[in-house]
């Protein structure tokens, strides 16, 4: 079936990648943080799409906790956070932005090689969905190696979550326990963020992971 | 009907539900090994009745033998972990609150282990492992220090995303399956998988295997992914070193078996041997020589771990009956004699009040006992004869030499000069001018030589039941 349901859904993984990128470059922390609220959304909505055309409603129980906890609860607590902690200054960055994107051109690029060449003989919606979820998960990895701030590591982190279930929605079928068991994921990883970042915090001063690397135990 | 296969998850669950209320720490310290105790007593009696496995729970030859020795090592291991958290409490390094809420963690984690070597189900079990990850990154944490939250804060991230790959690749192995078993459940349960391994889509297996290794391989601490490690080991409580060394490490090297077997099933996949022996000789040879530089000591036992890691995953990746049973019976000895290292360490930092090499020396004389004990660990874990390391080591090499005689080589190069930076740290620990207090140690020796004759035993004599077992495991791994 290759009508207009396959290009909506190829439209909302398309965008998904898109907006992956526009976290890429992104140099404050609210800025960051609404970019990845558009991202839950779009992930949402990607979601939804598929439970409609798969005809698989629990799916759009997945779709609500993107939607609702991913796109809403998150960055709202994030941002309480920004500003209790004070940081919400510009964000230092390992590698320019130019290099960056660049980099994530060219990871979008292998996802694309990788994955288009082993799944020939999946259906196309599946295939194409996975190559995009690649790349997602891969420019998460990315954003997490060229951030130095504790909070938008995690912001990589969650966005690259964000790739896993847009490729476990992807692959049609599969079981509700893993969808749930993401949501959960989630949930626990960002208790231990949240419990995390005021520990650090309370310890540091600064959420600047460069800061923790003060002492490795190695040294005297 | 609770059978012993639920019974090795319930008694965890129901434990850590009672330590995570019931308050004094003398009453959960015992309720804790208590429930080990059960747990091991359960996992055992899986060998006298097996029960039946369903689309959810599995037991078969190759998960027994590792439910065994994880509820061994948890139960041991929470003996010494009731005497190493009384005196944490003396010096006031842990609240009562803290206390509570470890105990109930240790058993969170015993169950989140039972059920990832149970699970029959591939996202059952990424859900355990990803589980064992946070309550382990808890635990770590657990001291607040600058560097108790450095090393939570990089095994958190550097978990997660191996965890995160662990599961693109599970995806994947799902979507290799559907079209030959169909949707839904049973296109990810396992003995559903193996049977049809053979039609499945093996570009699809390829990717969905490097990607499972490089996941998985995270979490076994295989160069150049172990970077988590030796931080997460130095800076958590002494029990949960030993924890993650001798059942973590091991529980996702079974996954990674597990997928390694699926792939050995299907004829035009790649064989995933040649990856996992690199990955293990790369492993092996740099945490040797890693070893050499160490000035705290749970750190320079982390390395060791990765160095054994490194040999166990060489031979499981040379595959055959021989080396599998090789790789076997190492990692049995290594859980059992790294365990039994971590405990003797665990009770020496306490007395010397500190983790630094140089700030220790001349143990044997000071206190004997445990000075003894961390020799007679350091003799075995080095692979010196006759203990159990030893043979385990001797049967790796021997069984691979005569197929690829250069790697082997590299192999016992590396085992070399692990052995020459572990003497060489050793000497200044235990022998020489005493350094530092000297205080009697409050400890219970009974889990370390518990451990070291178990050891020593199995160096000169191994129950014919045993090998059997083993045996039967390694036929089963290919």
């Amino acid at each position: 079936m290759r009508g207009i349901t396959f290009d909506i859904a190829h439209m909302l993984a398309g965008s998904l990648v898109l907006v992956s990128f526009m976290q890429l470059y992104q140099d404050r922390l609210y800025a960051l943080l609404n970019i990845y609220a558009l991202h839950a959304l779009v992930l949402a909505a990607s979601v939804a799409w598929q439970a409609f055309i798969q005809d698989a409603p629990h799916l759009y129980l997945t779709a609500m906790i993107a939607l609702v906890f991913k796109a809403i609860i998150i960055p709202v607590a994030l941002h309480r956070i920004i500003v209790k902690l004070g940081i919400h200054r510009e964000i230092e960055t390992v590698v320019g932005v130019g290099p960056a994107m660049l980099l994530g051109m060219g990871l979008v690029a292998l996802a694309m090689v990788v994955m288009l060449r082993v799944t020939a003989e999946a259906d196309p919606l599946a295939r194409e969905d996975l190559a995009f979820a690649l790349s997602v998960v891969l420019l998460g990895l990315l954003m997490m190696v060229t951030r130095r701030n504790a909070v938008s590591q995690v912001i990589g982190f969650m966005s690259l979550e964000n790739g896993l279930v847009l490729a476990a929605t992807g692959a049609k079928g599969m079981p509700l326990v893993v969808e749930i068991s993401i949501a959960f994921s989630v949930l626990i990883a960002f208790i231990v963020i949240g419990i995390f970042l005021f520990r650090i915090r309370e310890r540091f001063d600064t959420v600047d992971v460069q800061a923790l690397d003060r002492f490795r135990g190695e040294r005297q | 009907m609770i059978d012993a296969l639920t019974g090795v998850l319930l008694i965890p669950a129901v434990a850590a539900a009672l330590l995570a209320v019931l308050p004094g720490y003398r009453l959960t310290a015992r309720l804790n090994v208590l429930a080990a105790f059960l747990s091991f007593a359960t996992a055992v009696s899986l060998f006298i009745v097996e029960p039946v496995s369903g689309p959810y729970l599995l037991v078969d030859d190759l998960n027994k033998v590792f439910i065994v020795l994880t509820t061994f090592v948890g139960f041991t291991t929470s003996a010494f972990s009731a005497s190493y958290i009384g005196h944490e409490i003396e010096i006031g390094r842990l609240t009562p609150t803290y206390v509570r809420f470890y105990h109930a963690m240790y058993q969170v984690l015993m169950f989140a282990m039972n059920l990832a070597l149970v699970a029959n189900n591939i996202g059952l079990m990424w859900v355990a492992i990803e589980m064992a990850t946070l309550t382990t990154v808890l635990m770590v944490g657990i001291y607040r220090t600058h560097e108790a939250l450095e090393a939570a804060w990089k095994y958190f991230i550097l978990g997660s995303v191996g965890i995160a790959l662990a599961l693109f690749g599970t995806i994947l192995v799902y979507m290799a399956a559907r079209p030959v078993i169909g949707e839904g459940l049973y296109a990810m349960v396992w003995t559903v998988l193996v049977t049809k391994a053979a039609q499945f889509d093996p570009a699809l297996l390829n990717v969905a295997f490097v990607f499972l290794l490089l996941g998985y391989g995270t979490k076994v601490g295989l160069a150049p992914l172990h970077a988590w490690l030796p931080d997460a080991h130095a800076e958590g409580p002494t029990p949960i070193s030993a924890v993650l060394s001798g059942l973590l490490l091991n529980v996702a090297l079974y996954a990674l078996l597990r997928f390694k077997m699926l792939l050995a099933l299907n004829p035009a996949a790649l064989t995933p041997g040649p990856l996992m022996v690199t990955m293990g000789l790369i492993s092996c040879v740099f945490a040797a020589f890693m070893l050499y530089r160490r000035r705290d000591i749970k750190r320079m036992f982390a390395y060791s771990s990765i160095e054994h890691m490194g040999i166990i995953v060489f031979a499981f990746g040379m595959g055959g009956p021989l080396a599998n049973f090789a790789a076997l019976l190492h990692m049995t000895m290594h859980s059992l004699t790294k365990s039994a290292i971590f405990y003797a360490v665990g009770h020496i930092a306490q007395v010397k009040g500190t983790q630094k090499i140089a700030d220790m020396g001349g143990l044997t004389v000071t206190n004997p006992v445990l000075g003894w004990g961390l020799v007679l660990g350091v003799v075995a874990i080095a692979g010196l004869p006759p203990l159990g390391i030893f043979m385990s080591e001797f049967l790796v090499v021997s069984s691979t030499f005569a197929r690829e005689p250069w790697l082997v080589l590299i192999l016992v190069f590396g085992i070399l000069v692990g052995l020459g930076g572990l003497f060489l740290r050793l000497n200044t620990i235990v022998f020489g001018e005493p350094v530092g207090p000297t205080a009697p140690a409050q400890a219970s020796y009974v889990p370390m030589f518990a451990h070291l004759a178990i050891v020593a035993m199995a160096g000169i004599y191994m129950p014919p039941a045993l090998v059997t077992g083993f045996q039967n495991v390694a036929r089963l791994l290919g």
